[in-house]
């Protein structure tokens, strides 16, 4: 098989617009979740989410860098946030596709878990208010999964594989794992792959807090309602924003000298076949993912430094997730780290296991591993383990795996290597 | 110019980001202004929504220059 590297990377997220500074906000124990603002929430129990902080300026965003005015109308923000990200991995890896050769080598593969929600919402009111003649021809294209992926091509002229994910809140990691194949297999020698997502809407949090998914207890407080693992833990805190990376095989990037963060090192999958939206009680789909991952990638489960883990600050999900890492590792739980970056950004639903991703490469890249924020008091079955709690560490992180699990029994598993 | 040349013309240059310039009379959407066919269903609507009128299908097939708006919009208002 074809070796798979990782060249570029974008994210915009409640943090930042920006992969770095991102990740310096996270270093520095900062939360991106506030009250939300932008829309009425007095009828909705969870009035708090991570909202990507827009503006001019370092780290802010600016959805006019990348869209102009005109075509912003076509595109709900996922859309945007998407192009967003790409933009900064392409930037980030210096490639710049222009032959007919090297564009038909470059593909897209980033997904959503929601898609267009809000603009859905919007061309429903019209429809049942008896407006049905202003529905916009861009309706459909604004909030089509798949757009992503189509708008950056367009922008990049990419015109590799062009395919989305859709697998709810495994979405991003699947995408990377997916994507990271079709290199593997031939199918294309780059892949700009990732998730996006921006369904903080009066639609998106009435539906996830009908499905009690929600945190609703710290809405006075809202840095401090995302504690994975804790025991004031009441429920995940919506997310928005996207990430992406760029994906290489190794030869190519090699022959044009690209700077390499890390190492696409193994995949893995598995279904629950339990429930909508509960994770199966023994944890056995997350376990049976993460060690299909580690399989895939050749490493012992001792290789193992750091789990980003899907860990999303709700009562169920947390323990089980927790209890599956601790099987499968065994003796090596007590040494190895695990965070939850969900304690910072929120649950971006789509996108998380795309951010969490650059998270985890991140990691590797700079030997330092992100806080569990909010962490004081974990609850008993979540002992005995590093949860990074509170602050970041320096570690050296020569392997890192990132949990991402979904509704329907999805689950997804990366491993990152050091390059060398 | 009309009061409702200048309307067509501000909605144009506002829809097709174009500058305002380049939105002659005679200009075509698509030739000469960078409409595809999805922003000419755009356009009409929003020539709708300004002017409170009813541009039907096989009228708005027809409306392919800034002239051809205005004229059918100075007729159907006057």
């Amino acid at each position: 098989m074809r070796r798979v590297v990782v060249t570029g990377l974008g994210a915009v997220t409640p943090l930042a617009s920006g992969a770095q500074i991102t990740w310096q906000k996270l270093l520095n124990s900062q939360s991106g979740i506030k009250g939300i603002d932008t829309f009425d929430v007095s009828d909705i129990p969870a009035k708090i989410a991570g909202l990507v902080p827009r503006g001019e300026g370092e780290g802010l965003f600016n959805a006019e860098d990348h869209v102009s005015i005109k075509d912003m109308k076509k595109m709900d923000d996922f859309i945007v946030y998407g192009i967003a990200a790409a933009d900064q991995a392409l930037a980030d890896s210096g490639w710049k596709p222009e032959t007919d050769e090297d564009q038909e080598a470059t593909g897209v593969l980033i997904g959503s878990g929601i898609g267009g929600l809000p603009k859905i919402a919007d061309a429903s009111d019209l429809v049942n208010n008896g407006k049905t003649r202003r529905v916009s021809p861009f309706f459909i294209p604004s909030c089509l999964i798949n757009l992503v992926s189509g708008q950056v091509s367009i922008k990049h002229g990419l015109k590799g594989p062009n395919h989305a994910v859709v697998t709810a809140c495994s979405t991003g990691a699947h995408a990377i794992g997916d994507a990271s194949r079709m290199i593997m297999l031939g199918d294309a020698d780059v892949m700009v792959a990732g998730g996006a997502e921006a369904a903080v809407c009066r639609l998106g949090m009435a539906g996830f807090a009908a499905a009690r998914a929600l945190s609703t207890g710290y809405n006075d407080t809202p840095t401090e309602a995302s504690r994975p693992w804790d025991e004031g833990r009441d429920g995940f805190v919506m997310g928005e924003g996207a990430g992406c990376v760029v994906l290489e095989e190794y030869e190519h990037a090699k022959a044009r000298g690209a700077k390499i963060y890390a190492e696409v090192g193994g995949y893995g999958m598995s279904g629950d076949a339990y429930h909508i939206t509960a994770p199966a009680e023994d944890g056995n789909g997350g376990f049976r993912s993460m060690r299909n991952a580690l399989r895939n990638a050749g490493v012992n489960p001792e290789d193992v430094d750091y789990v980003n883990a899907h860990g999303t600050s709700t009562p169920l999900g947390d323990e089980i997730e927790l209890g599956a890492v601790k099987r499968l590792f065994g003796d090596h739980a007590t040494k190895l780290s695990m965070s939850s970056t969900k304690s910072a950004t929120g649950h971006l639903l789509g996108a998380a296991g795309a951010i969490e991703a650059v998270f985890s490469i991140l990691a590797i890249h700079e030997g330092v591993v992100p806080p569990t924020l909010n962490l004081r008091n974990p609850s008993e079955a979540c002992k005995g383990i590093d949860l990074v709690p509170l602050e970041a560490k320096q570690r050296k992180v020569n392997v890192a795996l990132s949990n991402s699990f979904g509704f329907g029994g999805t689950n997804a598993s990366l491993v990152f290597k050091a390059f060398k | 110019m009309s009061d409702v040349a200048d309307r067509v013309k501000k909605i144009v240059v506002e829809h097709l980001g174009v500058e305002e310039d380049k939105v002659t009379e005679n200009a075509s959407f698509i030739d000469d202004l960078g409409a595809d066919s999805l922003d000419t269903v755009e356009l009409v609507m929003a020539f709708e929504e300004e002017f409170g009128c009813e541009i039907p299908d096989d009228a708005a097939e027809k409306i392919l220059t800034v002239k051809d708006a205005i004229d059918f919009i100075e007729k159907a208002n006057g």
